[in-house]
C-alpha cells in the first residue's frame, strides 16, 4: 500500500482486499463492551475538513479514538486563499504538531494530493470536490461483500452494480466505478446525458440513461445524491421530471431482483432520489453503511499508521 | 544606456542556421555580412563559432505586470528576461492595473520600457475601457500617443459581445490596427479549470470545451471578412481551430493567428499531479491538439510563436488547484522549447524560425525596425543561439520575477549567448550585458 | 541467506560462494536446504504431548467443566482444536474452543510494517467467568502471552486464564510461565524453533535450524516468528 490514501484508482486488488478483510475483523470492535484496541497509542490523527461535514468526520473520529489514537480536530471554512492562511501553510502547521495522519476533506479536487508533498505523515482523502472518496467506496464494497455473503480474500466477481444520478459532479461515483470494476464487479451508470462526463466511454463501466431498463439487471442500485443548484444550470428541467426519471420509488424496487440491495452514501433527499419507503425498507443497507464506514476507516488507519510503514 | 556606436564583429556565426560568416555592426546598423569580412578597427570581436544567427525575436503577446501587479514582474525585470530569451521586442498586453485602455497608461508602459533598455516594449491596448467588455476603449488617442499602439486586445477576457466586436473591427481599420481576441466562450467555460475530456472526468476538474474556443473564432473571422478588417487569434489550442482557420485563410481573409511553446509540447495528463503550474488559459489540450498545432505552425496556418508569458507569485501558484492563478512564464524558455518541438523534429529550420518568431510577428504588430533580414543596411536585431546544449531547465536561475515556468525540471536543447538591440548588446555570455 | 550462520565463507551471494568450503573450524559441512535443521519432535511424538496435555487439562480442571480454549494465530488454532477434540473424546462433552488474534496488542508493532490480522472468534458462550486456556505452538519472549492477556481484558473478566504450549524454548523476557507444556526445549537465539501442522503446513513436525534458514518448500507454509 502507499503511504497515502488519496484515490481508489491508486489501489491494487490485494491492497482492496487486506483492507476489507481487515475491516471484517475490526468490525467485531464495535460489539464489544470495550470498544478500543490500544494499536495506535501515542499516534495523532487530525481531522482537516475545510468542507462541512459531520457524518464522515464523526466517522473518521471515531475509528481513530477505537484505535485509541489521539483526534485533533480542524474545522476550516471556506476558501483557504480567501480567509488568509494558505493550504500550505495550514499544511506547516500540521507537520509542527506531529501528525501522524491528516484525513481531508476539501472542495478543491486535488487538494489532498497537494497536501500530500508538504506532509511527512499519512494523508486520507475523505473527499476532495469531485474527484475522489476512497473510504466511502470501500465501505460501500465492503457493505456489498457481506451482504452478498462474500468471505475472507473474497472479491466482488459476477455482482452487477448500478450507480444513479449526477456522475459528472460526484465523487462517490468515481471512486465506486475504480474500485468495484477492480473488484470484479459489473458496474453500470444511469443518468442523464447532463450528468455524465463527455469521455464517459472512457471509463470501465456501461452507461444507459434508462433506469427502468437497467433495474432488472442489477445486483446493487446505488443512489447519488442530487443537489437542487444543478437545476439552476439546466443540468435538467426540474426536479420533477429528475425524480420521475430518476428517482427510487417503491415501484421501481418492485423491479429489482430478490436479493438485490439498495444503497446510498448519504445524506439523503428523500422523495428526490429515493423515496422515504425504500429508504427505510430490509433492502436497503443505509444504515448499516455508516457503521461499516468506522470499520473501513479502522482498517485504513491501521494499516497506513499501525506499523513502522505502511502494509504491504 | 551605453552609446550606440561601438563597432562588433561577430565571427563565424551560421545566418539562420545556413553557412559561418561574420556579421559586422556599426552603430545601430549591420554594416556587412559575409565569410571573411574585413573588421573595422577598434571593433570588438565576439567568437560565434558553432552559433546560429537569429533576427532578433519579437513577441506578440507578453503580460509584463507593471503597471499593478509588479509583485509578480516589473517591465524591468520581465524585458530583461524577454532579452534572455533572445527577444528585442515584446508587445506588452493591457490587463494591467490600471488596465491599458487611454494615451496616458500605455505611454507610460512604453517610457519604462525605453528607460529599461532590455528590449523594445510595444504596448498592446485595450478593446473595451476596463476590459469590461461594453464600450470601445479610444483606439484613436492610443495610436496617435508616442505608443504608437496598433494591436488592440482585452486579453484575459474574450470580447463575447458580437456586435463590440464587429464595431472593434471596423474602427481599428482607421489606424491599421489589428484586434487580437482571446476566443473563450464565457458561459461555455464558467469555472472551467481543465481541458474537457478524459482527463478532466477522471480528475473530477469541471472541462474547458474545446468548442468555446473554436465557436469565438468561427464567429470572428466571419465578422472579420464581412467589414474586412484584420483579426488576430492569441494562443490557439484546438486541432479544431486550425481547421477553422485554414478554412478562413484559404477564403482569403485577413486573419493571422499565433501558438504558445507550451502548447507546442505539453498535454493535459500533466494535470494528474494538480501542481497549478500546468494551469493556464487555454488550457493544455491533448497530443491530437499539440500535433495539429505543430502541423499548423510548420505550413504556416498559424502564424508566429507568441509566449504568453504570464508570471504569477509563488502564492498564487502553490495552492490547491482551484484557487490558483492561469498562465506559465515563458520569455527565457520560449525558443528552446520551439527548437524541441519544432527544429528537432524537422518540421521548422532555422530560417523558418526567424520568420515564425521574427519576421512575421513584426508584420503583424506593424513594428517597423523589428523582423527584419539579417541583411547589410538593417537594424542590428539579432540573437545568437547554441543549438547544441541539454540543460535542465531551473526557474529559480530565470531573470523573471515570478517561477511559473511549465518546464521546471524538464531537460531542453540550446541556449541563448547573445542579443544585440540596436548593436548594443542586452546579452552577452549568456547574461545581462 | 544460507551461509549467515557462518562466520567465514564469503559474502551472502556472491556468485559461486555456494561451492567454497566454509573456514570454519572443525570442517562441519556447508549447510544445504535439506541437511542442517533438526527434527525435534516427529508427527506422532506431537500427537502424544497433544494427548497428554489434554489429560492434564482434564486433571487439573476438575473435569474442563468451564473450560474454554483459544488458539492464538496462526498454529495456536488447529492445536486448540486438537486438545478440544482430544478433551471431547475423553469427556464425552463439547469444549468451546476459537482463536485470539493478538495483533493489535503486541509491543512491537512500530518495528516492522502493519501486519495482516489473524481472525478472532470468540464462542458463544464468552469467556466471563471461565477458564481460558490460550494455546501457542511456541513460547519464547512471553510477549505474545502478554499481549493476549491485554486482548482477554478487553473482552470480559475470565475466572483464571492458563497458558498451554507445544514447545517452550526459553529465554523469557517477561514473568510469564506456561500451565502445560508438550516438550522444553532449550535453544540458543541463533536458532529457530519451526513448528509444522497438517492443517497449515501439510505435515507435523518441530524443527530446529538457524535463523536466517530459507523454509523448505511445502503447501500452505509460512515462515515463523518470534514469539
Amino acid at each position: 500500500m502507499n503511504r497515502h490514501l488519496i484515490s481508489a484508482a491508486d489501489l491494487s486488488k490485494q491492497d482492496a482486499l487486506l483492507i476489507l478483510d481487515t475491516a471484517e475483523e475490526l468490525a467485531q470492535v464495535a460489539d464489544r463492551p470495550i470498544k478500543k484496541l490500544p494499536t495506535l497509542r501515542g499516534r495523532t490523527v487530525v481531522n482537516l475538513f475545510f468542507e462541512d461535514s459531520t457524518r464522515t468526520r464523526i466517522s473518521f473520529e471515531a475509528a481513530a479514538k477505537r484505535l485509541s489514537a489521539d483526534v485533533i480536530n480542524f474545522a476550516v471554512k471556506g476558501s483557504s486563499v480567501a480567509k488568509g492562511e494558505s493550504l500550505k501553510d495550514t499544511a506547516l502547521t500540521l507537520e509542527a504538531m506531529g501528525a501522524d495522519a491528516v484525513v481531508v476533506r476539501h472542495s478543491a479536487s486535488g487538494a489532498p494530493l497537494r497536501l500530500s508533498n508538504w506532509l511527512r505523515g499519512s494523508v486520507i482523502n475523505a473527499g476532495d470536490g469531485s474527484h475522489e472518496h476512497p473510504t466511502q467506496a470501500l465501505l460501500d464494497a465492503f457493505t456489498i461483500r457481506r451482504r452478498f455473503g462474500r468471505g475472507d480474500g473474497e472479491a466482488l466477481d459476477g455482482l452487477r452494480v448500478t450507480i444513479v444520478g449526477d456522475v459528472l459532479h460526484s465523487r462517490v461515483a468515481r471512486s465506486n466505478v475504480w474500485l468495484l470494476h477492480l473488484l470484479g464487479a459489473e458496474v453500470a451508470l444511469v443518468a442523464p446525458p447532463t450528468l455524465l462526463p463527455v469521455a464517459i466511454d472512457d471509463w470501465p463501466c456501461s452507461v444507459s440513461y434508462d433506469l427502468d431498463a437497467a433495474l432488472p439487471k442489477s445486483d446493487v442500485v446505488m443512489m447519488l445524491r442530487i443537489q437542487q443548484e444543478r437545476m439552476n444550470a439546466a443540468y435538467f428541467p426540474s426536479v420533477r421530471e429528475y425524480s420521475r426519471r430518476y428517482g427510487l420509488d417503491t415501484a421501481r424496487v418492485g423491479q429489482l431482483p430478490e436479493d438485490a440491495i439498495v444503497m446510498h452514501p448519504g445524506p439523503m433527499n428523500r422523495g428526490v432520489e429515493i423515496a422515504a419507503e425504500v429508504a427505510d425498507s430490509p433492502r436497503s443497507t443505509i444504515v448499516e453503511q455508516v457503521a461499516n464506514g468506522v470499520s473501513v476507516r479502522m482498517a485504513v488507519l491501521y494499516l497506513l499508521l499501525g506499523g513502522r510503514e505502511v502494509a504491504q | 544606456m551605453t552609446a550606440e556606436g561601438t563597432t562588433w564583429v561577430i565571427k563565424g556565426a551560421r545566418p539562420l542556421g545556413g553557412e559561418p560568416a561574420d556579421i559586422i555592426i556599426t552603430d545601430a546598423a549591420i554594416s556587412e555580412i559575409g565569410p571573411g569580412a574585413t573588421a573595422p578597427r577598434g571593433a570588438q570581436a565576439l567568437d560565434a563559432s558553432g552559433l546560429i544567427a537569429l533576427p532578433g525575436l519579437v513577441d506578440l503577446h507578453t503580460h509584463l505586470r507593471e503597471p499593478g501587479r509588479e509583485d509578480a514582474e516589473t517591465i524591468e525585470t520581465g524585458t530583461l528576461a524577454a532579452a534572455l530569451g533572445g527577444f528585442t521586442a515584446v508587445h506588452a498586453m493591457a490587463n494591467t492595473d490600471p488596465v491599458a485602455d487611454t494615451a496616458g497608461v500605455t505611454e507610460q508602459i512604453w517610457r519604462l520600457g525605453r528607460a529599461a533598455g532590455h528590449c523594445d516594449v510595444q504596448p498592446v491596448g485595450a478593446v473595451t475601457v476596463g476590459l469590461a467588455g461594453s464600450r470601445l476603449a479610444e483606439f484613436g488617442a492610443m495610436a496617435e500617443s508616442a505608443a504608437r499602439v496598433r494591436v488592440f486586445s482585452d486579453d484575459g477576457r474574450c470580447v463575447s459581445d458580437a456586435v463590440l466586436m464587429r464595431r472593434a473591427l471596423e474602427y481599428v481599420k482607421a489606424f491599421d490596427g489589428v484586434i487580437a481576441q482571446h476566443a473563450q466562450e464565457p458561459r461555455l467555460t464558467e469555472g472551467a479549470q481543465m481541458n474537457e475530456g478524459v482527463a478532466s472526468g477522471r480528475l473530477g476538474l469541471a472541462g474547458w470545451p474545446a468548442v468555446a474556443e473554436e465557436a469565438v473564432i468561427a464567429r470572428d473571422c466571419l465578422l472579420a471578412a464581412h467589414v474586412d478588417s484584420a483579426l488576430h487569434i492569441c494562443h490557439v489550442s484546438t486541432a479544431g481551430s486550425v481547421e477553422i482557420i485554414r478554412w478562413a485563410k484559404s477564403k482569403g481573409w485577413r486573419v493571422t493567428a499565433e501558438v504558445t511553446p507550451h502548447h507546442l509540447l505539453l498535454t493535459d495528463d500533466l494535470v494528474a499531479s494538480y501542481d497549478p503550474v500546468y494551469k493556464v488559459n487555454p488550457p493544455l489540450r491533448t497530443a491530437t491538439d499539440v500535433a495539429a498545432l505543430r502541423d499548423a505552425l510548420a505550413d504556416g496556418t498559424i502564424d508566429c510563436v507568441a509566449t504568453d508569458h504570464a508570471p504569477h507569485p509563488v502564492e498564487d501558484k502553490e495552492t490547491e488547484w482551484a484557487v490558483a492563478a492561469h498562465g506559465m512564464t515563458g520569455l527565457e524558455t520560449a525558443l528552446r522549447v520551439v527548437q524541441e518541438a519544432m527544429v528537432d523534429t524537422g518540421l521548422l529550420g532555422w530560417a523558418q524560425v526567424a520568420d515564425r518568431m521574427s519576421a512575421r510577428p513584426a508584420a503583424i504588430g506593424r513594428l517597423g525596425g523589428q523582423g527584419r533580414p539579417l541583411a547589410p543596411g538593417e537594424p542590428a536585431n539579432l540573437v545568437l543561439y547554441n543549438p547544441a546544449t541539454r540543460e535542465t531547465v531551473d526557474p529559480a536561475t530565470h531573470a523573471s520575477r515570478s517561477r511559473n515556468s511549465p518546464f521546471a525540471g524538464m531537460t531542453l536543447p540550446g541556449q541563448v549567448v547573445a542579443t544585440f538591440l540596436r548593436g548594443r548588446p542586452t546579452v552577452l555570455d549568456g547574461k545581462p550585458a | 541467506m544460507a551461509h549467515a550462520a557462518h562466520p567465514a565463507g564469503g559474502k551472502p551471494g556472491t556468485p559461486g560462494d555456494s561451492v567454497t568450503v566454509p573456514g570454519q573450524a572443525g570442517g562441519a559441512p556447508a549447510p544445504g536446504p535439506q541437511a542442517h535443521p533438526k527434527t525435534v519432535l516427529e508427527a506422532a511424538e506431537i500427537n502424544r504431548a497433544l494427548t497428554r496435555i489434554a489429560h492434564e487439562i482434564i486433571e487439573r480442571t476438575h473435569g474442563a467443566e468451564h473450560v474454554v480454549l483459544l488458539g492464538i494465530p496462526t498454529r495456536g488454532v488447529p492445536l486448540a482444536e486438537r486438545m478440544a477434540a482430544r478433551i471431547t473424546g475423553v469427556e464425552g462433552r463439547q469444549v468451546p474452543h476459537g482463536s485470539l488474534d493478538i495483533t493489535m496488542y503486541r509491543d512491537d508493532l512500530r518495528l516492522r510494517p502493519a501486519r495482516r490480522l489473524g481472525p478472532t472468534e470468540v464462542p458463544a458462550e464468552g469467556i466471563d467467568g471461565k477458564t481460558v486456556v490460550l494455546v501457542d505452538d511456541v513460547l519464547y519472549s512471553g510477549r505474545t502471552v502478554r499481549a493476549a492477556l491485554d486482548a482477554l481484558n478487553d473482552l470480559g473478566r475470565p475466572l483464571a486464564v492458563q497458558l498451554a504450549v507445544l514447545v517452550d524454548r526459553g529465554h523469557r523476557e517477561l514473568p510469564i510461565r506456561a500451565d502445560y507444556v508438550g516438550k522444553n526445549l532449550p535453544t540458543s537465539q541463533a536458532e529457530v524453533v519451526r513448528v509444522l501442522l497438517t492443517e497449515t503446513d501439510g505435515e507435523d513436525a518441530v524443527l530446529l535450524e538457524p535463523v536466517g534458514t530459507e523454509p523448505r518448500p511445502r503447501r500452505g507454509g509460512v515462515t515463523g516468528r518470534r514469539r
